[in-house]
């Protein structure tokens, strides 16, 4: 009996694993081809550090974002590192989530950061997360369409060109169409764009009293113009379309111009993947003329819980993989091409990039005309560009997101789209208490 | 005439037979053909069946950035270890009920049934909060106890019906000749009901094997099974369906294997008594 008792008592320790290993790391990271990358030369890490061992848990983004809310609201400690965006990060510091980043070391350069991307990082002056890659949005176009049109894309366009061009580059019959842009609802999905594209025409989501301005002007001149856009150049079926949609239309050859993520760049200009590769320009996202441009800011991550027990450790590797020599690495092992963009000024200074990277001064430019902190033309009382930096603005946003993707395929109008989500956005606003 | 009429009736029933068993496994042959296309052509318009140029680099680059082995283990030890366990429970319960029942055995059983129809999420948090405590995050054991609990309202009802086909004067037969409670459970009933105890633990292993909700917020790094293993390969960044293709292909083919070697006793499982 006792030894049957031994045996299942060892069998229960061993279905428990090794976890009590003092310096093991467990970081929680999303799949892109950066975070791959870095998963990849983490061993360069590990060397130098042989105290250290890391265990990944990769996710899809929606995924990891619930299972790490979960986990650090309920102070559970499964991960020592997470990926997290730019929205997330001021919420969390706020709630005190979040483990100051006060040892990344003397080499660490922090003023070699991006101005706007680390602001939006930065609470009091003390940096919560580390930048590993950051994004804005930009214009990709056909160059051999615009040029058997007889247009010329300028450097900074306004939406009247980008609609005009796009309307005269749509053949349905050959299924080439003026502009792709996503139509898929959620926050992060057709709101990312919608919001920002708004933020150009002078509108945003609250005023100073936090009430919702879908009942505004610069809101409805903002859908009617999406949405006539994408009836006359867009393609079919495009309320189902995301980044990923919309990169396999562009890359097939289906799209004269995409507005999107500036990291699409790469994948659009890599011979391999892309049908057009030799035929893609860039341009900075569309304005109307008042001041702000349509392009966003986001970048991932990387940052401690802040009752995590290996801080120390967690900080050594956070600092190794946000450096300026993780991005020498991967140029020496990988080539310039695959170095993760948008964190660091020095990146943008290198001519070896440059030369590689025929998109990294508009990258550059996209990310430097986005301000968090003034994200709009009137004043507002939140940060974020393409999102507003309150817990709620997830479920709000994508509520919004399914009434303007309702607009877009064709189930509701556009005014009944905007009221619809003028009602539900200051509902929620008048339950979470920003509505006296 | 009569014979004609027959075969074409049986036509007719095979080709609809066939139809059925053809979309419904559509989608399974889909991703597998997926998986050997490159990431281009897995989402070039129009669609390729199978003149693509074959590949097996997704499977390659899968088994490059994941441990499959620590995921599919993980995976046998939590759907065959759940399922195991909840026979233990399942067994004497239904035993009960189906020999011996009371007032409210009817009233238990639909009980038992109607926690199924709570959405797992909403009790995400003070399940989270509990396994937090009692160090259960990221176990195997933890995730053993968690399906056990979710999938012993079906085991139970599986059983019960197969129970109640078993004449209970046999049990009480055994009982005059001296078997007490456990010999007549462990040597009378249970071999009876073997064909019914099969396709219970085949059905429950395969439903343990595809729970995604609770083994994906559950796990982290040690216990995650070929759920998580899936999860990792979509990206909203970036093509991923060939990759994607080739990680599913790869997690559902030890359950599409057996549950091809087991088909006799899963049909037998999913049209019989309470899940007819």
């Amino acid at each position: 009996m006792k030894r049957a008792l031994s045996l299942i008592g060892a069998a229960v320790a061993a279905f428990l694993g090794s976890s009590a290993q003092a310096e093991t790391l467990s970081i929680a990271t999303v799949n892109n081809g950066d975070m791959i990358r870095m998963q990849k030369l983490s061993e360069h890490f590990t060397k130098a550090h042989p105290d250290i061992t890391l265990n990944w848990v990769t996710l899809e983004e929606n995924v990891l974002r619930q299972r790490v809310t979960t986990d650090i609201a309920a102070k559970g400690g499964q991960y020592d590192i997470l990926t997290i965006g730019t929205y997330e990060v001021p919420i969390w510091t706020k709630q005190k989530w979040l483990m100051p980043l006060t040892k990344l070391g003397a080499n660490y350069d922090v003023e070699d950061l991006l101005p706007s991307i680390r602001s939006g990082l930065t609470t009091d002056g003390t940096l919560y997360a580390a930048p590993f890659y950051g994004e804005s949005s930009m214009v990709m176009y056909r160059k051999d369409l615009f040029e058997k049109a007889g247009l010329t894309m300028p450097e900074a366009p306004t939406w009247a060109f980008v609609s005009d061009a796009a309307r005269k580059l749509t053949d349905k019959k050959a299924e080439v169409y003026g502009i792709c842009l996503r139509g898929k609802a959620g926050w992060g999905e057709n709101m990312a764009f919608l919001s920002a594209m708004a933020n150009s025409f002078g509108a945003s989501w609250f005023d100073m009293q936090w009430k919702p301005q879908f009942n505004t002007d610069p809101w409805k001149q903002t859908l009617t113009t999406y949405l006539g856009l994408m009836k006359d150049a867009g393609p079919p079926g495009a309320s189902s379309n995301g980044f990923n949609e919309n990169l396999a239309l562009f890359q097939s050859g289906k799209c004269a111009m995409w507005i999107d993520a500036t990291v699409a760049a790469s994948f659009v200009s890599n011979p391999a993947q892309s049908k057009v590769a030799d035929k893609v320009g860039y341009a900075l996202a569309p304005d109307t003329g008042l001041g702000k441009r349509s392009n966003w800011l986001w970048a991932w991550n990387l940052a401690i819980p802040a009752s995590s027990k290996k801080g120390d450790a967690a900080q050594a590797f956070i600092s190794w993989a946000t450096s300026k020599d993780y991005l020498d690495l991967v140029a020496k092992e990988e080539g310039w091409a695959n170095v993760p963009p948008g964190t660091r000024s020095s990146l943008y200074a290198n001519p070896e990039y440059r030369k590689t990277a025929p998109f990294a001064d508009l990258t550059l430019k996209s990310i430097q005309a986005a301000d968090p902190q003034h994200p709009t033309v009137q004043p507002v009382p939140y940060t974020g560009v393409q999102f507003v930096a309150i817990p709620e603005f997830q479920g709000i946003g994508t509520a919004v997101g399914q009434a303007f993707s309702a607009a877009l395929a064709g189930q509701t109008t556009a005014d009944q789209a905007l009221q619809t989500a003028q009602t539900l956005a200051t509902r929620e606003m008048t339950k979470a208490g920003y509505i006296k | 005439m009569a014979r004609a009429a027959t075969n074409r009736h049986k036509l007719v029933v095979t080709l609809i037979a066939w139809t059925v068993g053809i979309v419904i496994f559509f989608p399974i042959l889909w991703t597998a053909l997926t998986s050997f296309k490159t990431e281009a052509e897995a989402v070039a318009t129009p669609p390729t069946f199978l003149a693509f140029h074959w590949t097996l680099e997704n499977y390659s680059e899968v088994q490059q950035r994941s441990d499959y082995f620590l995921h599919f283990w993980n995976s046998v030890v939590i759907s065959v270890g759940s399922t195991l366990l909840g026979l233990l429970v399942a067994v004497p319960a239904a035993w009960s009920m189906a020999f011996v029942p009371g007032k409210r055995t009817r009233d238990v059983l639909m009980w038992m049934l109607s926690t199924k129809m709570l959405p797992p999420v909403g009790v995400l948090i003070p399940i989270y909060l509990l396994f937090r405590d009692f160090g259960l995050l990221d176990s195997r054991v933890g995730l053993v106890i968690v399906l056990t609990l979710i999938n012993l309202p079906i085991i139970v009802w599986m059983l019960f019906t197969y129970f109640r086909e078993i004449p209970g004067e046999i049990l009480e037969a055994s009982r005059m000749d001296g078997a007490g409670l456990r010999d007549e459970i462990l040597f009378v009933l249970l071999p009876m009901a073997v064909p019914g105890i099969a396709s219970t633990l085949l059905l429950n292993i395969i439903l343990a094997w595809n729970e995604a909700f609770w083994t994906l917020n559950l796990s982290a790094s040690q216990s995650a099974p070929l759920t998580a293993f899936i999860a990792s390969y979509s990206s909203p960044e970036g093509l991923f369906y060939a990759k994607l293709s080739a990680a599913s292909t790869m997690a559902v083919a030890p359950i599409l294997v057996l549950g091809w070697f087991s088909q006799k006793q899963l049909v037998r499982g999913l049209t019989f008594g309470a899940v007819k």
